[in-house]
């Protein structure tokens, strides 16, 4: 694993990738696809990392984040349904009734 | 039984929480007024029984204190819930109760289908209660009570008719103008208080203690400052120059009211008080020559304003001013016993000419009231001819006259001839005594006039009333005519109680009566007194035969003006138009008044509500407001409400912070 830099930069665009994606979005399905993208950026760095230091405390933390981003699909799916079924919409900039 | 003394303003009290929480519940016209009479006649006979008993002990034993119950006690001051019971303080609740009962009584049937009925009487029994405090209080501080609770009742029945505009504004006069005399008496209080605590160590509100430390004040100096505070408080309750122009417009209250507190009890208090303290008073040669002037000049003012009124019970008004005046004049010439003694029979007459003037607007009102017609029932241009229609409140009416004129043989002649003889004779005014005694007797003279021309005018004469309604005038009733006849008989044969020595023919009872109350006093009086040469007897009749003549002229040419040819008066006003346009607007003194105090009050109330609540208190506080609103609106761009803004700001400050760890 000499070239452990390389994972990390991949990991890196990938996060900037869901980062500008949640924060540039609308839709709230995208927004949460780019939170996926950002989890398995944090993912692949704890990989790289559990080969690099031939240690699985690493690994083991990625099968936490999927179990956790699973559960999170679908608590947030049931969210837009719900939110979808209110306002016909699932663009986040409708989601504004705490606006004064 | 002076142990019972305390029944007295319980009575009323109890008559007053009955009427005041249930009489709307009641309803009952006979049982809210038996209830109300029955209470204040029951402290009659409570008061009738001191005064039998009074009357057993020898002079020197008729003092005693009831206390009630502990009051304050804090440190030096004490004060007690205590009545104090001695020959003046028998002598007033004798009068309040008495006449009081007679009110009552005359107000079931005055009062008869009026709206508040029950509202009536409770707050006529709850000023009896007031009243009989302020007597019987044997410290000043339980006089107060009394001397605001009358002031509130007072308030309460001048502004009974609240739903007119003039009755509520006559109330807010008087109460104001109460206020006014009340401060001073709390400064004359607090006054004496100090001076007699810090000075000698008696810190004492109690009469008898005051009196008995009497000798420790000196002649002038600060009593002067005290007593002319007291003085000030009692021009206010009792209607002198300078706070004497709410009693006129306290007339609008109803006749009632005006005969019990405006005429016979509450506007007493004022002579009252300074008979109590006369040790104090005589203390001051110079509070005595103010008091007398005040009185004197207060006695004339007014008796010139009274010869021009129409109202039938302003006259009356005017005149219950000026003989509180003459009161006032006996004060101030050291004559206690005979201002009080003309405090009583005062009570007689004008208690009774009160109600007889509200015996004649009665029937007035329920004439004109029958066709219909909005001529005012009060106005003595209105009337005239009445006797025939009135018999009873006509004769009343005619005693009281005769008594007020001061007529030899009626109540008036005594006590108001004892006053001019005092006024002339007293040791303490010196040259100023001659003038008193002119303005006295000048004033005799307008009051014998004014209250005959009251007497023709109402009385005698063609009927001017609306020539529809003259068959619907009827004596009143007896529960009206029953209270006149008892009042009349008082004010004809009240005064033989106080027959001057000289006549002969009785003792004087009522002087020797107050004899130990007022004795100190003068003894104080005798240190300061210039003893000039003896009066004569001779000139003692002289002076009484001069102010009989004086009255019967005033009569005699009331009964030119208003009898033989009633185109003088006309003429009178025709050929001194000035003169009557100022006596009948009363001097302008109430525009006076405006000018002085109730305008530049009234601008100073705007300054602070337009210049200081408005833009100080409000601008400070609505510029709080608005500083607050003007930054939340620059911060509420924050709280977009768009979830990407917070989210762009979360990892703005995630890379802020990685950046200072990795970069510092």
């Amino acid at each position: 694993m000499e070239n452990l830099n390389s994972y990390l930069i991949v990991s890196a665009v990938l996060f900037s990738i869901g980062t500008i994606g949640v924060l540039t979005r609308k839709n709230a399905i995208v927004i949460f696809m780019c939170i996926e993208l950002m989890l398995n950026a944090v993912n692949l760095t704890f990989v790289a990392f559990s080969r690099y230091l031939g240690n699985f405390d690493g690994q083991v933390f990625v099968f936490f984040i999927m179990t956790v981003a699973a559960a999170e699909a679908a608590v947030g799916l049931a969210l837009f349904i719900a939110f979808f079924n209110n306002k016909d919409s699932i663009d986040v900039t409708d989601a504004n009734l705490m606006k004064w | 039984m002076f142990d019972n003394v305390w029944l007295i303003p319980l009575f009323p009290l109890i008559g007053f929480l009955i009427n005041g929480l249930f009489g709307k519940k009641i309803k009952n016209e006979a049982i809210i007024g038996g209830i109300g009479t029955l209470m204040i006649f029951l402290s009659f006979l409570v008061s009738c029984g001191i005064l039998m008993q009074m009357i057993g002990l020898p002079p020197e034993q008729r003092v005693f204190e009831k206390v009630v119950f502990p009051w304050i006690h804090s440190g030096h001051f004490k004060a007690d819930m205590a009545f104090l019971v001695d020959p003046l303080s028998v002598v007033m609740i004798m009068v309040v109760t008495g006449v009081g009962s007679l009110i009552h009584l005359y107000s079931i049937g005055y009062m008869h289908g009026e709206e508040g009925f029950y509202r009536f009487f409770a707050y006529l029994n709850l000023f009896c209660m007031s009243m009989l405090l302020l007597v019987l209080g044997s410290n000043m501080l339980v006089m107060f009570i009394g001397w605001e609770g009358v002031g509130l009742c007072s308030y309460l029945l001048i502004g009974y008719y609240f739903h007119k505009k003039s009755a509520g504004d006559a109330a807010k006069k008087a109460f104001v103008m109460n206020r006014v005399g009340d401060f001073g008496f709390l400064i004359g209080l607090f006054t004496l208080y100090w001076w007699l605590g810090s000075n000698h160590n008696i810190w004492t509100v109690n009469f008898m203690e005051i009196k008995a430390a009497s000798h420790l004040l000196p002649y002038g100096g600060v009593v002067t400052v005290a007593t002319l505070c007291f003085f000030l408080g009692a021009t206010g309750k009792s209607a002198q120059i300078p706070l004497f122009t709410w009693l006129p417009d306290a007339m609008e209250g109803p006749t009632p009211v005006s005969a019990l507190i405006h005429a016979a009890t509450m506007v007493t208090a004022g002579v009252y008080m300074i008979g109590r303290m006369s040790f104090v008073f005589i203390k001051s040669p110079d509070t005595m020559m103010v008091i007398a002037v005040v009185g004197a000049a207060t006695a004339i003012f007014a008796a010139t304003i009274g010869t021009a009124q129409n109202d039938i019970k302003r006259v009356l008004a005017y005149s219950t001013v000026s003989q509180l005046g003459y009161m006032f004049l006996a004060m101030g010439v050291g004559a206690f016993s005979a201002g009080i003694f003309h405090l009583m029979t005062h009570a007689f007459f004008k208690a009774c000419l009160f109600l007889g003037s509200g015996s004649v607007i009665h029937s007035m009102h329920h004439a004109l009231h029958k066709i219909h017609s909005h001529d005012d029932a009060q106005d003595m241009r209105n009337m005239g001819g009445l006797r025939k229609a009135m018999p009873i409140t006509f004769i009343t009416f005619l005693v009281s006259t005769i008594a007020i004129s001061g007529i030899p043989g009626f109540s008036g002649f005594f006590s108001k001839d004892e006053i001019l003889w005092q006024s002339f004779s007293n040791p303490y005014h010196g040259n100023l005594n001659i003038v008193l005694w002119g303005i006295g007797a000048a004033a005799a003279c307008l009051t014998a006039f004014y209250m005959f021309r009251l007497v023709f005018m109402t009385f005698f004469g063609e009927c001017r009333i609306n020539p529809g309604a003259k068959n619907h005038l009827h004596e009143s009733p007896l529960v009206i005519t029953i209270p006149l006849m008892v009042l009349g008989a008082l004010a004809a044969f009240g005064g033989y109680l106080g027959m001057p020595k000289l006549m002969g023919l009785l003792p004087n009872y009522f002087e020797h009566w107050l004899d130990p109350v007022f004795e100190l006093s003068t003894e104080y009086g005798s240190t300061y007194a210039q003893h000039g040469e003896h009066l004569s007897h001779g000139l003692e009749w002289g002076l009484m035969g001069l102010s009989v003549l004086i009255a019967i002229i005033g009569i005699g040419i009331a009964f030119t003006m208003y009898v033989q040819n009633t185109k003088l008066p006309g003429k009178f006003v025709a050929t001194f138009p000035a003169l009557h346009r100022a006596v009948y607007n009363k001097w302008y003194v109430d525009e006076l008044y405006d000018y002085l105090f109730v305008n530049p009050c009234k601008a100073f109330g705007q300054f602070l509500w337009k210049g200081f609540d408005v833009l100080i208190v409000d601008g400070v506080v609505n510029g709080v407001a608005n500083t607050v609103m003007g930054f939340s609106g620059i911060f509420r761009y924050l709280q977009s409400g768009y979830i990407y803004n917070y989210a762009f700001s979360m990892a703005l400050g995630v890379v802020v912070m990685l950046g200072y760890f990795i970069f510092k």
